[in-house]
């Protein structure tokens, strides 16, 4: 049977990927944000996942407002990126795995959840600056890939609490699949940060750590919050929490073990927080 | 009846349908900026390329002006406007001065002011 192995928080921002291509991982400015990935390298190289479930977001290069997703999951057999407009380089392309991916949409509409199902999508930087920090230089080939994507950029978007029991029921559909693989769970973006108007650049440190706690011991008490105050706590794109709450419904019920963290603030116009979680055997 | 009504938030426009109906042709023009030859195209006329999308004036003033307060207002989405910086070369932290009325310097003083020092490791 398949296994989850563990799951990974990660920032998404565009301007870690600028940094990587620009070799600045050891300038004062990122040390600390980029001093976390070693060891969370290491952790893969150890336990070598065969898979990684990526949840994320577009930001507009595949999904846009023409039709626009609400919950999609990739059953590609590759995924290719592009030029989203701001200089990020495009990276090689990430290999699919198919046969999870169809496992998980039979299983999510038995259990009630209607995701839009992709055969064919490009992925933005929500996926590439993760596949980038996690497997440098392009050294993810031997991993396979499922990107599920969470609308959080047009209102309404899914209230939190759904994107957990989202995730608990992709979670659910992996633990139930009869194939001996290792999965690792990949949520991507956050935390506080808001990128329009004239409230642009609040950060609140304070909350994303609550965040991360609670993340750990007790998700529940995240999913009572509603979108908008996600909003006022940590600005307008702390929606991104959905894709955290969705590995982490996806990891299971019990407390997993925090093995590493990170939180490093402001990185660009963002708070930005790292984990690796391992869950309950 | 759903009360669906989102609570307002100072100083934040919610990008919800209303805003989405409003700002279709805009944020269809800056989707196209994903293409290189259309940011081309965009900077060699860009009056013509804005009536291409079937701007409004208001769209079209506020994108003169780069008044992107404005262009929220009228509809723009930050994710869609992102794509404005290739080609005007900002970043965020100028996109965030433009937009709460600091200088870039002023506005990643500001983001330091909140966050710096506030690292945790381990």
């Amino acid at each position: 049977m398949a296994k989850i192995i563990g799951g990974i928080t990660t920032s998404h921002i565009p301007a870690i990927g600028v940094a990587i291509d620009k070799g600045l991982e050891d300038t004062p400015y990122y040390r600390d944000l980029f001093a976390i990935y070693p060891p969370i390298r290491q952790w893969l190289n150890e336990e070598k996942p065969d898979i990684a479930v990526l949840f994320y977001n577009d930001h507009g290069l595949e999904m846009w407002l023409d039709k626009k997703p609400t919950f999609a999951i990739g059953c590609a057999p590759k995924y290719e990126n592009a030029d989203e407009g701001w200089g990020i380089k495009p990276i090689p392309p990430v290999t699919g795995e198919t046969e999870l991916s169809w496992h998980i949409v039979n299983h999510l509409i038995e259990n009630d959840f209607d995701p839009t199902v992709c055969q064919d999508i490009k992925v933005d930087h929500g996926a590439t600056v993760p596949m980038t920090l996690l497997w440098p230089n392009h050294s993810y080939q031997g991993i396979k890939v499922i990107p599920v994507a969470i609308n959080c950029e047009r209102h309404p978007m899914p209230k939190p609490s759904r994107s957990y029991a989202f995730g608990k029921a992709i979670g659910d559909a992996i633990r139930c699949w009869e194939r001996d693989a290792k999965v690792v769970l990949l949520g991507t973006g956050g935390l506080s940060h808001q990128l329009d108007g004239p409230r642009a650049g609040i950060l609140n440190g304070d909350f994303d750590n609550y965040c991360m706690d609670k993340l750990v011991s007790d998700p529940q008490e995240l999913c009572k919050f509603s979108n908008v105050d996600l909003i006022e706590k940590g600005g307008a794109q702390m929606v991104e929490l959905a894709m955290w709450l969705a590995m982490r419904g996806a990891l299971g019920e019990g407390i997993p073990e925090e093995r590493l963290r990170n939180y490093v603030s402001p990185i660009s116009n963002t708070g930005v927080g790292v984990q690796l979680l391992i869950p309950e055997e | 009846m759903t009360d669906y009504k989102m609570k307002p938030v100072e100083g934040t426009i919610h990008f919800d349908g209303a805003q989405a109906t409003k700002g279709f042709n805009f944020n269809k023009m800056c989707f196209s900026f994903n293409n290189e030859d259309a940011r081309q195209a965009f900077l060699a006329d860009p009056e013509a390329y804005m009536e291409k999308f079937e701007l409004s004036e208001e769209f079209k003033q506020a994108l003169r002006d780069k008044d992107l307060n404005k262009l929220l207002e009228l509809g723009g989405s930050i994710y869609y406007m992102a794509k404005l910086a290739g080609i005007f070369g900002w970043n965020m932290q100028v996109i965030g001065g433009m937009q709460s009325g600091r200088t870039t310097e002023e506005f990643q003083a500001y983001l330091d002011s909140q966050g710096r020092g506030k690292t945790t490791n381990g």
